[in-house]
């Protein structure tokens, strides 16, 4: 149900290892998208912005709720999408590829092993 | 239907202002004034009275539907008042007047309307002293707020944490927030009444407070009320009384003797006041004789001779929270109204209302979920879970109860209850318009098992049916400007 | 009962249906909190609660001339404002929630929205706000949260009650108060200019000014955002009718009151608080927005929208904690603006502008009585310095039934006999000679 080569966080964010050096691509899971509902808006930090493990990066707001988005990794931010903002649709139908969020240059990759694998993600929905 | 802008025609005049009778004209420099009118639009006396009157013909009101939205207390608002809060006697007073040397000679009786409701008030909630200034219950909530603030401040007592319910109306921890307290939520426990243990373990030396409505917003009544002041007094923290419920107990029970410190009542509530499609309200602020010397300035008082005027002398206030002494005109038609019950009509308020939640929970139960089912006050909530199994959710029960021709309940609050559709009747909507509301309530559980495609559609009769909220929020248009 | 629909006979019913008793009803509540019964009078009939409320009444001057002003104005409202707005399909409806059968609501305030733009050129407005002085502190608090800054400059010539409402507010709030004094009546823009840092959050000014003086700001927003900071301009809507807009200034956010907008005075409330903002910090504003959108049958329709900025949703990170607003206050006001058109708001402001001058010149003219200020670019306000203090003066003309001016020693200093007149509309030329001979009187 969610692709294995994803690691997840709590906060339903999830975080894709690229084979560029120590890029990671950052989204957020489909799960959130359905809790969520429709999109409308989107926070996002300015390329460059240096990140923590677990701090705010910014804001994913809905109709009916407005979510914070947490760091699942530390570093500095490499890359934002730039296109997502005019497409929010795309959340639906393709949450782990085109609506990628940022791209951040982690510096310590090892943090990922922290992070949730899918088969753990999805066990750990089950409560929901 | 057209906005007002689209109906404008250059040159057309509504209300023109009598020609000038001075000589003079102003002399302020041209590069202060504006190169351009504002873009009002243009039009005639007709043509504004038609398009407001057809406006006000796309809304539900409580004059035109049963409206039973739970936590809204949406109670038939007395003409009488409307007609005695118009007087000019009232209407044309200039709040500076009794601010200016012997002004309040010519505004005795409009202070003895402020005074004679904090009387009233204080008898109905067992408070020592009341504030009209706050001029909504949020605003109220904040004022509360900040009296507790300066009541620690003055004791030199440091506090940083608020505690409010997870069923909480979401104006607390806000007003909580914006404070500056820190909030920390007590859960519900599965018979919908605070989790003591948990209360407890919040309840360490940096509690500021704690915020309640009671009955609660699942319309219970927590038997062990006092206990819960108790404690939070027992950190000598201060507790406050959301009074947006007030309409449940008003005369059989009064929030001092359940402990609370702090009221803050809803006039446009409990006291009949129109909610005038969003306000405006009046949200008095209330408190036990430790915290009267908080209270926001101006008070109105009774001197010697028997006459009413402001006082400022107040070194321990925390200030000006209105512009002047509240929502003067709201809080006309609330006196108005208690005057016209007196206690006897107090009381039949909530037994009434009691009474008709009570009923509505009995009959509909069968057919909706009901979490909790003990012994309601004014208002009852149900889950519209058991009908999801057809795809059918809360919003499109409220949908479909537009078409019967009732104003939907409060629908998703609380937020502890899945699905949930509060309702509170109010004491002023007779047996029959409530037997109508339930026959309707069941024959929707019905059409939702039988046909939920209807339900998704609707409603079909209103002048609009379901809106993109989805777009208005991506693509925000809030003003036309052309 | 009055208003209790049921008869004894129908609860009878409806309580043997349940099985319960009255008292029944009530067993949830323990019986030591039980209160006894309220000493509170014996109820009115509708008779008798109108002969009391007509005697109370009576105890109050209605028929006062005013020259008082302050920031609250004794205007014209004309009488379909209030036979629209005493519709009970307006005031007996609750916020527009479920916005199908509430777009009567919801298109007012989207008219009232763009109304409030139009007329401040600013380019996203709200629906409404308790009053102009809780409008500035959300104001600042929008500054604040948008800049991550604490320090907030505002000069004396802003209405010292809403600076009084916004030091009370901010009391508990680490926010930095730094006050400017304005010269010989006006707001100070050197000392402003001057102060203005990076830790800036906001400036606070008002247009005009406590004092009545018109003013220009476009360089206090050029200073502002050079360093980073919001100018916060509070206006007075009727001198909108032609003066300079906050918007053409360059102001980040416009608040006021709009109580001279088809309000009452009413002896304080209710009145209308507005804001008005650039698009750009929309996500920042307090209370309640409506936007436009279409519905499933492909007509335009109106939602209150970007809700989750609001309490019921975002609960302690909300952007203010507002619910109830002014929203019959805010249609009074589009109903006002409407009948008056363009032309009418215009001329009504030139009414009052040519009014006051005309009664600057005329109290000017007795020999003892001097402008205390020397800028003549008053709207409808200006202060006179008399021979004797104001304390002893206003008794007497209240005698003789004229409010002649707010005595503005009460919130400024070395200003005991400074008298601060308003004229509007309202005021005629009898009305305005007999202020100057009376006046003359009692000196």
């Amino acid at each position: 149900m969610f692709p294995k080569e994803c690691r997840y966080a709590e906060t339903h964010e999830w975080a894709r290892p690229e084979k560029e050096a120590n890029i990671v691509t950052v989204g957020i899971t489909g799960f959130a998208v359905e809790q969520l509902g429709d999109i409308v808006y989107l926070e996002l930090p300015k390329v460059g912005a240096k990140v923590q493990k677990g701090s705010s990066l910014g804001m994913v707001e809905s109709v009916k709720a407005t979510s914070e988005l947490y760091a699942p990794v530390s570093g500095e931010v490499a890359e934002v999408n730039s296109d997502i903002s005019n497409n929010l649709e795309i959340f639906k139908s393709d949450p782990y590829g085109k609506a990628w969020l940022l791209k951040i240059k982690a510096s310590d990759k090892k943090e990922l092993d922290s992070l949730m694998d899918a088969e753990t993600y999805e066990k750990q929905l089950e409560g929901h | 239907m057209k906005l007002i802008f689209e109906k404008s025609v250059p040159g057309r005049r509504g209300v023109k202002p009598p020609i000038s009778d001075v000589p003079s004209s102003a002399a302020l420099d041209k590069k202060l004034l504006r190169e351009k009118p504002a873009t009002l639009p243009e039009l005639g006396e007709l043509d504004v009275v038609r398009h407001f009157t057809e406006l006000s013909r796309r809304n539900f009101g409580v004059d035109t539907n049963f409206y039973p939205l739970g936590s809204c207390t949406m109670k038939y608002n007395p003409k009488v008042t409307e007609l005695v809060a118009s007087s000019p006697n009232f209407t044309s007073l200039h709040p500076l007047l009794p601010q200016i040397p012997t002004g309040d000679k010519l505004t005795q009786g409009a202070l003895q309307v402020l005074y004679e409701m904090d009387s009233l008030l204080r008898e109905i909630t067992g408070m020592a002293a009341f504030s009209m200034q706050p001029m909504a219950g949020a605003h109220g909530e904040l004022t509360g707020i900040m009296i507790i603030s300066a009541y620690h401040k003055a004791k030199g007592n440091v506090k940083d944490t608020i505690l409010i319910p997870d069923s909480a109306h979401g104006t607390n921890p806000a007003s909580a927030s914006i404070g500056g307290y820190h909030v920390k939520t007590i859960p519900s426990n599965e018979n919908g009444y605070m989790d003591m243990d948990a209360l407890k373990e919040a309840l360490h030396d940096h509690v500021a407070g704690l915020m309640l409505t009671c009955p609660d917003t699942l319309g219970i009544f927590n038997p062990r009320i006092k206990e819960i002041c108790d404690l939070v007094h027992s950190v000598d923290g201060l507790v406050y009384y959301d009074g947006a419920n007030l309409n449940a107990i008003v005369g059989k029970a009064r929030p001092s003797d359940f402990g609370f410190d702090i009221v803050h009542l809803n006039l446009h509530k409990t006291f009949a006041t129109p909610h005038g499609a969003g306000g405006p309200g009046s949200g008095p602020v209330g408190v036990v004789q430790k915290l009267v010397d908080f209270l926001p300035i101006s008070v109105v008082v009774k001197k010697k001779d028997g006459t009413f005027s402001l006082e400022y002398d107040r070194p321990k206030t925390i200030g000006y929270i209105a512009p002047f002494y509240g929502n003067f005109a709201i809080i006309l038609r609330a006196y108005a109204y208690i005057l016209m019950l007196g206690r006897i009509g107090l009381e039949r308020v909530s037994e009434n209302a009691v009474l008709n939640a009570n009923y509505i929970k009995e009959k509909l139960k069968p057919y909706f979920d009901l979490p909790y089912p003990q012994l309601c006050k004014h208002e009852c909530v149900f889950s519209a879970s058991r009908q999801n199994q057809y795809g059918v959710h809360a919003l499109d029960i409220a949908k479909g109860l537009i078409d019967a021709g009732f104003h939907p309940p409060t629908i998703y609050f609380p937020l502890i209850v899945k699905e949930a559709l509060m309702i509170e009747p109010t004491e002023t909507e007779s047996k029959e318009t409530i037997d109508a509301f339930i026959d309707a309530m069941i024959e929707l559980a019905k059409v939702a098992e039988t046909e939920p495609e209807k339900l998704k559609a609707a409603p079909l009769t209103s002048p609009v049916g379901r809106l993109d909220e989805t777009a208005a929020a991506r693509n925000p248009n809030l003003a036309c400007l052309r | 009962m009055p208003f209790i629909a049921n008869t004894d006979q129908q609860r009878k019913e409806m309580l043997a249906e349940l099985g319960l008793t009255m008292e029944g009803l009530f067993a949830d509540i323990p019986k030591q909190l039980r209160c006894k019964p309220l000493n509170l009078p014996q109820p009115l009939s509708e008779q008798q609660l109108r002969e009391h409320m007509t005697a109370l009444g009576a105890k109050n001057s209605a028929g006062l001339t005013y020259f008082l002003g302050g920031g609250f104005y004794d205007h014209f409202i004309p009488a379909a404002v209030d036979a629209i707005t005493s519709r009970s399909e307006f005031y007996t409806a609750y916020t527009p929630y479920q916005p199908e059968i509430s777009q009567g609501t919801l298109q007012a305030i989207y008219e009232y929205q763009s109304t409030i733009c139009r007329l401040t050129e600013m380019e996203v407005a709200n629906a409404s706000l308790y009053d102009g002085g809780t409008a500035i502190y959300e104001a600042v608090t929008m500054a604040i949260q948008v800049t991550g800054r604490n320090k907030v400059i505002i000069d004396d010539s802003v209405n010292p009650i809403y600076r009084v409402m916004l030091e009370s507010y901010t009391r508990n709030l680490r926010i930095d108060h730094e006050r400017t004094q304005n010269t010989d009546g006006l707001t100070n823009h050197r000392q402003i200019c001057s102060n203005i840092d990076e830790h800036t959050a906001a400036v606070v000014v008002q247009n005009p000014n406590f004092f009545g003086f018109a003013d220009d700001f476009t360089d206090i927003a050029h200073a502002a955002h050079e360093k980073g900071a919001l100018l916060i301009v509070s206006c007075y809507p009727i001198s909108l009718g032609i003066l300079k807009t906050p918007g053409s200034m360059g102001a980040d956010i416009v608040t006021g009151e709009g109580q001279s907008l088809g309000l009452p005075l009413s002896f304080g409330g209710p009145y209308l608080g507005i804001i008005a903002s650039r698009e750009k910090y929309v996500r920042k504003m307090p209370g309640r927005l409506v936007g436009q959108t279409t519905d499933n049958r492909g007509q335009r329709g109106f939602v209150l929208t970007l809700q989750t900025r609001e309490q019921h949703i975002r609960r302690d990170k909300a952007t203010s904690n507002i619910c109830t607003n002014e929203s019959l206050c805010a249609l009074r006001a589009l109903v006002y603006l409407t009948l008056l058109g363009k032309e009418g708001l215009r001329e009504t402001a030139q009414l009052c502008a040519d009014k006051a001058s005309y009664a600057f010149k005329r109290l000017t003219a007795i020999p003892s009585v001097k402008p205390r200020f020397n800028s003549k670019n008053f709207f409808n306000e200006f202060v006179v310095e008399l021979p004797k203090p104001t304390g002893q003066i206003i008794p007497k003309m209240l005698e003789q039934g004229i409010a002649a001016g707010f005595p503005l020693s009460k919130y400024y200093k070395n200003m005991e006999n400074s008298l601060l007149v308003a004229v509007t509309e309202k005021n005629t030329k009898q009305q305005i000679d007999k202020l100057a001979q009376i006046l003359e009187a009692c000196l």
